[in-house]
């Protein structure tokens, strides 16, 4: 089977965010990367995959050049080959805007599947995959936690709200959109990282793709969220805080 | 100016998520520019639910090809309606069903959904969650067509919805889509559940939750003895979960148990929006994290900045203390 997953490289979680000057996007200086978690899963997913029934699995991903990182990270951990869209404007595009590039480089590839993360741990839009198998005229299905090939085509375990799973039926050719959790993610051994060094890594730029449109939604500025509540921060050592909670709780709060 | 508020039903009655969505829907218009669609195969009862409310007219886009959700379905029966009403703005609940349909049907329209919004401010400028909730971003919809949005779990107050209610129910009309079985690529099976059940969050009076800043399964037993002291059930966010440090049945949020106890104790949560949506109704929120910065601390009315292996054992003599 042959298996495009996409990826994105995100602000690595508990990253002190500050707003840029421009107070449309976050300031990047100092900001360390990591592949987005529900992507890793997905990769994950192909891995598994390919290991029981062969083929190939291409990572894809959009971004800077700085995108590079987490894209060798996919080939340590077992990627055959990788192909960036390199972009300097992700953040100014709408989920269709980048599901459009993503699908000019995919298609050529003519995959058997194609496997994403749910949502982004940074924009948190939860609609690229969605997008992207409407764009290449495939069925999707959406929150999944496993897969299954079988002689038909795919049956997916996908989660529901509040505890609830359902299985669903659809052809291998579609695309799915992993929530995390489903598997354990691997780590990439030293002769992985060593290996990703010499796969290829083809580049090419979003102009050449072709695949631009004038944006239907667009970002106008961010902000610090207003709080809901006055938080009363308890101060002092460990002790001392925890002291002064216990009274609250039993005097003013009266939750004890 | 017109709304289409897309309601979304479970077991023969209209989710309460979709009463958010018309409390969001009516920011944007006034009641009589609302109208109410229902979908499935037989729709009688919903259209009556919806009829009552403060909306001007209500759809009920019935096929037999409805009867059970599926995204190429609902896809084609809205694609259909909407092309018919042309409506300036579409309204959903951001449900795990529209998140799995909504932006493949505004594509299909050329459009973007705007997802999961909390507020809506004129212009319209629609705002959400970026960065797991540490920001917010403004956005705003530009060029032609509807503008598709959908409102998040708890952000929007349904109270205010039955004063803006008309004289007398709404009338309701019938729209039959087109649609054909081949259209439809995926069989969706029925829904089950994942394990059984052997605890009851939802009827817990104290909960304490634990999060990523537990760090290991080992460390679990301390906020394990914080719960005993208070007489509290154990609990976690997402990530705890998938590890199996606890079941399932024990995760708190979107995907877990929405629960809303008398105290609710978080530990090294840093509070994601699809944390938040679980726990935010509890009636005291007490945050414990050593990030000033983390969104728990928005929902929170008591919290400690510092190292939770520090403070947790604190607290717990601290309640036993207090109990003697």
């Amino acid at each position: 089977m042959k298996i495009v997953v996409a990826i994105k490289q995100v602000p690595e979680r508990d990253a002190p965010v500050r707003i840029a000057a421009s107070g449309k996007w976050i300031d990047e200086a100092d900001l360390q990367w990591a592949m987005n978690e529900p992507d890793a899963y997905a990769l994950e997913e192909a891995l598994l995959l390919k290991e029981q029934a062969g083929g190939e699995v291409i990572v894809v991903s959009a971004g800077l050049e700085r995108v590079g990182s987490t894209i060798r990270e996919a080939l340590a951990k077992g990627a055959d080959r990788a192909i960036h869209i390199v972009c300097d404007d992700l953040n100014g595009r709408d989920a269709l805007g980048v599901a459009r590039l993503l699908a000019a480089a995919i298609q050529p590839e003519n995959p058997d599947l194609v496997l994403t993360g749910l949502q982004s741990e940074d924009v948190g839009l939860g609609q690229t995959g969605v997008i992207l198998a409407e764009l290449l005229g495939l069925p999707h299905a959406t929150m999944i936690l496993h897969v299954e090939k079988t002689d038909a085509g795919l049956n997916v375990k996908r989660e529901l709200e509040e505890g609830w799973f359902q299985s669903i039926e659809l052809p291998t050719l579609a695309v799915l959109t992993m929530q995390s959790g489903g598997n354990k993610l691997r780590y990439a051994t030293l002769m992985g990282i060593k290996r990703a060094k010499t796969k290829e890594l083809r580049t090419v730029s979003a102009a050449e793709l072709d695949a631009d449109g004038a944006p239907t939604v667009v970002l106008e500025q961010i902000a610090a969220p207003k709080k809901q509540k006055s938080t009363q921060i308890l101060p002092g050592s460990a002790k001392e805080a925890a002291v002064a909670l216990v009274e609250k709780l039993k005097t003013e709060a009266r939750v004890l | 100016m017109s709304v289409l508020l897309v309601l979304e039903q479970s077991d023969g009655k209209i989710k309460r998520a979709s009463w958010e969505a018309l409390a969001a829907a009516l920011r944007l218009g006034p009641a009589e520019s609302i109208t109410a669609a229902v979908i499935g195969a037989q729709t009688a009862a919903l259209a009556a639910e919806a009829a009552a409310k403060p909306v001007g007219k209500v759809v009920r886009v019935e096929h037999p090809l409805l009867a059970q959700y599926t995204a190429d379905g609902f896809c084609a029966a809205l694609q259909q309606l909407i092309q018919n009403e042309s409506p300036t703005q579409v309204v959903f609940p951001h449900t795990y069903q529209v998140r799995d349909y909504a932006p493949a049907l505004a594509c299909r329209m050329g459009q973007v959904l705007i997802g999961d919004v909390v507020g809506i401010d004129d212009g319209p400028l629609f705002t959400r969650q970026l960065m797991q909730g540490r920001l917010n971003g403004s956005y705003r919809h530009s060029g032609n067509g509807p503008c598709f949005v959908s409102v998040q779990a708890g952000a929007f107050r349904t109270d205010g919805i039955d004063a803006s209610a008309t004289a007398g129910p709404a009338p309701i009309t019938t729209f039959t889509p087109t649609i054909d079985a081949a259209q439809i690529r995926c069989k969706p099976g029925e829904p089950f559940r994942g394990s059984e059940q052997t605890v009851d969050l939802g009827s817990a009076q104290r909960i304490v939750s634990v999060g990523r800043g537990i760090k290991e399964a080992q460390n679990l037993p301390m906020a394990q003895e914080l719960a005993t002291a208070l007489g509290a059930e154990l609990a976690a966010s997402r990530p705890i979960c998938d590890n199996g440090w606890l079941p399932m049945e024990r995760q708190v949020g979107s995907s877990g148990q929405t629960v809303a106890p008398r105290l609710y104790l978080a530990v090294g949560i840093s509070g994601a929006i699809q944390h938040l949506v679980g726990m935010k109704g509890s009636q005291c929120i007490v945050a414990i994290n050593k990030d000033p910065d983390a969104p728990i601390f928005e929902v929170a009315d008591y919290g400690i900045v510092g190292d939770l292996f520090e403070v947790v054992p604190a607290l717990t003599e601290a309640v036993k203390a207090a109990k003697q």
